[in-house]
This record gives C-alpha cells, sequence and structure tokens, in this order.
C-alpha cells in the first residue's frame, strides 16, 4: 500500500508554493487522512490512538507539575504535597499524571496481547513490532523513573532495588549501577539524574513512536482477519472513519482514567509512597508499580544457581530475556496465517498465555516465599515455553481453518452471520 | 461469539493486572483484622462531617499535638470549603495563641498568623526522640494515606469499584481502640505497650486517650475512646486530603461530561460509518 495514490491537489498558489519546497500538506493528507485502512479493524485497534493520546496527556501533564517539582531529597516530598494542596487543580494534574501512567500501561498490555493474539509481528511488520517493543522498555525505564520522583519510601527503595539488578551483571555490572546512582547508593545525584532522564526519555518515546507510525504505513494495518489488502474495496480511508473511531473510544478510555483520578488517585499507588523517602527504614515488602509485576515476579522466580551463573544473575537474565524474546518472536512463530482467529491449536495456548501472564503480575505482588516461588516458576517456564516451543512447534503440526478469501468477503461474511 | 469471548478475556486482564498490586499492601506475618467503619467520607458521595471534623481537631489539639506535627496543614486549611470550615476570625485567633520560630522576627519568635503551617512539637527530630524514648512520633498529616488496612481476596477487588479510600482512616480507629493489658506471657519492654493491631503487638507510642478525658461541646456526642478515634481519624483523612469534597464534584462534572460526549460521538461515529459497507 505505499504505492497509494496521493490525490492532493494544492488548493491556491499559496500551498503550490509551499508544496514544492515543503510538502507537508501533501504528506499529512496522504498519511493522516486519505492513509487506505483495512474496513473490518475492530476496537482492538483502536489503542494505537489511545496511546499516542496517552503520551500527550502525560507530556503535558509532566511538563506543568515540572513547573512546581523540586528535585531534591529534602524538598521533592514536600514540593509533591505542595502540587497536591496549595497549586490550582495541582491535586487533579498531578493524579492526572500518575493515574496516567497505569492507564498507559493498561492500554499498552491491550495493544501488545492484541498483536500477539492477531499475529501483527508478522511479514511483513517485524520491523514495525520491534519499534514496538523498544517504546515499551522505554516506558518502563520512564516510568520507573517518574516512580522515584516524588522520594516516598517506595520510591526510594523502589530505585535501589532496581538499579541493584544492574549489578548482577559480571564486570560491567557495577560501573553502571554506580553510573545510574550517581554514587554508590541511592541518594540526591540519583534523583537529579532520574529527572531529568524522565524528561528526556518521553521525547524519544515520541520519537520511536513516529518511527513505529512510519513502520505501518509502508506495509499499512494488519486486521482481524490477518489477509492481506488486495485492492481498495478492503479498505477505508483513515478520515473520517478511524479518525472518528479512534476519537469516540479515546472519550470512553477517559472515563475510568477519571473514575480513577477523581474517586480513588491513590488505589493504584502504595501506601508507603506516603512516607518520605528514609535510607535508614526499609519497608517490609518492596513492590515495584502494579504494570512491572510480571518481570519482577521472573526476576524474583530464579532463586537457584545454575553453573556458574548465580540466582542473582540468572534472575537478570530470564528477566532481560523475557523482553529481548520479543525482538525474535517473529521469527519463532512461522506459521503463515497471521489472526489467531484461523488457528484451532494456537488459541488455547495464547489465552493460556494471557492467563499466565496475569498469575505473574499477581505473583509479582506476593511474598517470594513457600508456594509462590514454585508457581511463579512453573510460570516463569510458560512463558518461555509459548515463545521457544510452543509457537515454532505449532507452526510445523496446525492446520489452520480456511481462511476468507479477501477482507471485504470476512466483513460480509459475518454481516450474513449477524442476519442470520 | 469469539468477540464476546475475547472482550471478556481482555476485561479480566487490564483488570486483574490493575488489581495485581493490591494484596501486597499488608503481606506481613498475620496481618490483624481490622473493623471497617462507616465513614461519612467514604464512596463518591461522601463528604465530610464538618461537626466529626471539629471534634477530631479537638482531639488533635489536646491529645496528639503535644508530641506529633501537622507539618503539611496550614492554620488557613481549617477555615477553608469541604474542611473543618472555621470562620476566618477563629482561625486568626487560634494562629495567634501559637509562638511561630521564625528567624527573620525580633526575638526569633512571633504571633502565629493564618499562612503559618501548624508548628511542629519539637524543634528537631532528635528532641522529639530524646523525649520520647528513642522514639520519633511520625508527623501526621499524611498519616492516613500512609497506611491502609489488610483485606482478604476478593474484597480487595470491590475497592476499585467503590473507589474505596478509608483504609488509612480504618487503621488509624483500629491503631487507638486495640491497646490492652499484655496478655499472660508476654513480657513488654520498658516504653512499649501491648496494641492488639499494630504490627507486632508492641508500640512505643503510650494509649493516647481515654473515656471521658476530653469534653465535647453539648450533649449527644459520646466520650469514648471509640469516638475519640474515630472522630481524630476523620480529622487525619481530611488532613491527608483536604481537598477530597472539590475533587468528587469536579469528578462528577467530568464524568458526566464524559459520559454525553461519548453517546455523542458514538452516533456521528455511526452516522458516518452508515455508508462504508
Amino acid at each position: 500500500m505505499a504505492n497509494h495514490a496521493g490525490n492532493y491537489t494544492p488548493g491556491n498558489g499559496f500551498e503550490r508554493w509551499l508544496d514544492e519546497r515543503l510538502p507537508i500538506v501533501r504528506f499529512s493528507k496522504e498519511h493522516l487522512m486519505d492513509f487506505p485502512t483495512p474496513k473490518n479493524l475492530n476496537y482492538w485497534w483502536t489503542f494505537g490512538g489511545i496511546l499516542a493520546f496517552m503520551l500527550v496527556v502525560q507530556i503535558v501533564t509532566g511538563i506543568i507539575l515540572v513547573m512546581h517539582y523540586t528535585p531534591n531529597v529534602d524538598l521533592a516530598f514536600a514540593s509533591v504535597q505542595h502540587i497536591q494542596r496549595d497549586v490550582n487543580y495541582g491535586r487533579i494534574i498531578q493524579g492526572t499524571h500518575a493515574v496516567g501512567a497505569s492507564m498507559f500501561f493498561a492500554a499498552v498490555y491491550i495493544h501488545i496481547f492484541r498483536g500477539l493474539y492477531y499475529g501483527s509481528y508478522k511479514s511483513p511488520r517485524e520491523v514495525l513490532w520491534m519499534l514496538g517493543v523498544i517504546i515499551f522498555i522505554l516506558m518502563m525505564a520512564t516510568a520507573f523513573m517518574g516512580y522515584v520522583l516524588p522520594w516516598g519510601q517506595m520510591s526510594f527503595w523502589g530505585a535501589t532495588v532496581i538499579t541493584g539488578i544492574f549489578s548482577a551483571l559480571p564486570i560491567i555490572g557495577e560501573p553502571i549501577q554506580i553510573l545510574l546512582l550517581g554514587g554508590f547508593s541511592v541518594a540526591n545525584p540519583t534523583l537529579n539524574r532520574f529527572f531529568s532522564l524522565h524528561y528526556l526519555l518521553p521525547f524519544i518515546i515520541a520519537a520511536v513512536v513516529v518511527l513505529h507510525i512510519w513502520a505501518l504505513h509502508v506495509p499499512g494495518n494488519n486486521n482481524p482477519a490477518g489477509v492481506s489488502v488486495k485492492d481498495n474495496r478492503d479498505t477505508l480511508p483513515f478520515h473520517p472513519y478511524f479518525t472518528m473511531k479512534d476519537l469516540f473510544a479515546i472519550i470512553v478510555f477517559m472515563i475510568p482514567f477519571a473514575w480513577f483520578v477523581f474517586f480513588a488517585p491513590d488505589i493504584l499507588g502504595h501506601p508507603d509512597n506516603y512516607i518520605p523517602g528514609n535510607p535508614q527504614v526499609t519497608p517490609e515488602h518492596i513492590v515495584p508499580e502494579w504494570y512491572l509485576l510480571p518481570f519482577y515476579a521472573m526476576l524474583r522466580a530464579i532463586d537457584f544457581n545454575v553453573l556458574f551463573i548465580n540466582s542473582k544473575l540468572g534472575g537478570v537474565i530470564v528477566m532481560g530475556g523475557s523482553l529481548l524474546i520479543l525482538f525474535v518472536l517473529p521469527w519463532l512463530d512461522r506459521s503463515k496465517v497471521r489472526s489467531g482467529s484461523f488457528r484451532p491449536l494456537f488459541k488455547p495456548f495464547y489465552w493460556l498465555f494471557v492467563l499466565n501472564f496475569i498469575a505473574l503480575a499477581y505473583l509479582g505482588a506476593q511474598p517470594a516465599e513457600g508456594v509462590y516461588v514454585v508457581i511463579a516458576k512453573l510460570c516463569t517456564a510458560y512463558y518461555f515455553a509459548y515463545f521457544l516451543i510452543i509457537l515454532p512447534l505449532l507452526s510445523r503440526i496446525e492446520t489452520p481453518a480456511p481462511l476468507p478469501a479477501s477482507i471485504s468477503e470476512s466483513v460480509l461474511g459475518s454481516d450474513k452471520k449477524a442476519k442470520a | 461469539m469469539t468477540e464476546k469471548k475475547t472482550l471478556l478475556a481482555a476485561l479480566i486482564l487490564t483488570l486483574s493486572l490493575a488489581l495485581a498490586s493490591a494484596p501486597a499492601v499488608a503481606a506481613g506475618e498475620e496481618p490483624a483484622h481490622a473493623e471497617q467503619q462507616d465513614w461519612t467520607f467514604a464512596g463518591v458521595f461522601g463528604t465530610y462531617d464538618r461537626n466529626q471534623l471539629r471534634r477530631g481537631f479537638q482531639i488533635f489539639q489536646q491529645s496528639c499535638s503535644s508530641c506529633h506535627g501537622l507539618e503539611y496543614i496550614a492554620f488557613r486549611n481549617l477555615s477553608e470549603p469541604g474542611g473543618p470550615q472555621y470562620s476566618e476570625e477563629q482561625v486568626r485567633a487560634l494562629a495567634e495563641q501559637y509562638t511561630i520560630a521564625d528567624p527573620d522576627a525580633e526575638g526569633g519568635e512571633r504571633e502565629g498568623i493564618p499562612a503559618d503551617r501548624w508548628p511542629d512539637p519539637f524543634p528537631s527530630d532528635q528532641i522529639a526522640r530524646d523525649a520520647n524514648g528513642g522514639a520519633l512520633p511520625p508527623d501526621l498529616s499524611l498519616m492516613a494515606k500512609a497506611r491502609s488496612i489488610h483485606l482478604e481476596f476478593p474484597w480487595w477487588i470491590f475497592t476499585y469499584f467503590t473507589a474505596y479510600q478509608e483504609g488509612g482512616a480504618d487503621y488509624i480507629y483500629n491503631l487507638l481502640v486495640n491497646y490492652h493489658e499484655a496478655p499472660e506471657g508476654v513480657e513488654m519492654q520498658p516504653g512499649q505497650y501491648y496494641n492488639s493491631f499494630f504490627s507486632g503487638h508492641s508500640i512505643a507510642m503510650p494509649p493516647p486517650l481515654a473515656d471521658g478525658m476530653i469534653d465535647y461541646e453539648g450533649e449527644g456526642t459520646p466520650e469514648t475512646v471509640e469516638q475519640y478515634a474515630r472522630d481524630v481519624a476523620a480529622f487525619l483523612q481530611w488532613t491527608a486530603d483536604p481537598h477530597m469534597v472539590h475533587r468528587k464534584e469536579l469528578g462528577f462534572r467530568v464524568i458526566l461530561f464524559l459520559i454525553g460526549f461519548a453517546v455523542l460521538m458514538y452516533l456521528v461515529k455511526r452516522r458516518i460509518w452508515r455508508d462504508a459497507h
């Protein structure tokens, strides 16, 4: 679809003049308005737009918060209280930013799991998928550093635990940790560099998002049927059809978002973060924010040594691997059929993977003891088995259900079924 | 059918991810059971009871404030809408009763004004420790947010739908009413008191409340430890979240607007898509 002909004709002399020098209007018309989009996209596809919206929300609220926040270990906690109590609408701006991080991750998980189900990572969208994984990893780094800024107990101890992860790496580990901390422990230099990076990373995310959309606009959208677009009966122009659908979805998404911001702004956080950070008192349980829990659970699941790899390094390898494996997913799942809807064997394993991921999140919040450790190991094993064993194997042995001949046929087919 | 299944599954996915953080709140050794109270500020419609906040402030002033600070509360907050709502004259008169350390004032001290923060009972943490057998009495402004109670599965799931944020007030109430004689065989260290709710059962704070110790104005409100505890817990919920009422009011307007807007957007979307197939 990269060859779709733009039908932009400059409307007046100025537009013609501009078009010859910087064809930005032509570009916008082609990519934001006329872009041919499969007509059968369901509401799971609106989360891309929702995520773009969330990035803007986080950047705008974040910039306002910086106007009132003080990055200093003695003043940071009080400055957040100042924002919540004395700044006009500060409680709502700060609440939107904090709850916004959770909503951002809720949306990105739906977006990722949608991609996993419909095979959006498969050829020719491998680069699109990999850019998405980069965005996801950048998001986690950004969110983690942002959580440190209020300098509560969980901020301080979360920073201590997470930066400690790096010290497990041989040789380069400790220098990296010292570089991150700006010293030998979490202190004022740590807070200052995290603040700086927390301000920087969202703009890097925005840049990668541009690449992500670029990589989307070369092959065009995947779709629930998973078959490629054949002719223009399969598509609709992005505007007004999908701009309108996405806007509607964004407004609906804002309802639970507002629910948390206005009625329970602290419920997604941890009470300990309302205690000022104190290097002398360790909280009973150090728990990261919910959206990092599945990976935290895998980190902790490795409590045994393997040959010369001790359990700490093992945990780091497993956690890093759980993210890096996503980069090679397009080459692990060789099934030619993209959409999970037409893969009878794939479906149960996929849904088990979803449940398994939820279980990992739950386990990440539990103390690492007793039966929880055993279950965490099983869940970690399934996480990797899904990518390394099940998907490669399925692509060999599975007989997919017959695919619709085209997108327009699949749309008409489902209409017929709905009427019958 | 599959659509419905996927919808359900994704709903479960997001919810459970969001919920997974909850059980960690108090996963210590055998968390004590908390008696949950009926709070006027509970739920989406909840507001503070002005009279209760005033009674709670009285308890704070006459009992807690000799050891505990209230760092993030200024005198002027006491006259703000949604709180105890004393008149500005009352607040000014109250502030004048306090001496504020101010290096810029003559003699290093001056009378309080409404813009002053609540003065700390001790000039430094070390002095506070020395006066309290080595234990530092924590600041109370955020106590109602910095603590919560343990809820068993599945009860914590509902908290997301009821906008439960009273865990801190429930914690404070339960702490204050659970001072008891140490049971047989439990030896208390000097300067430690037995509290069946506190983690570890041994707390450095002496029982701060006793039946009848503070006189409430007027009739009708019982002067019992339970009532005192409830009132001061409500007051501390307010100090932690002084603009809750305003926030909720705004929330209603925002959410009603969003629902109406979503309906209109849906109709527009349907209208546009009508001729798409």
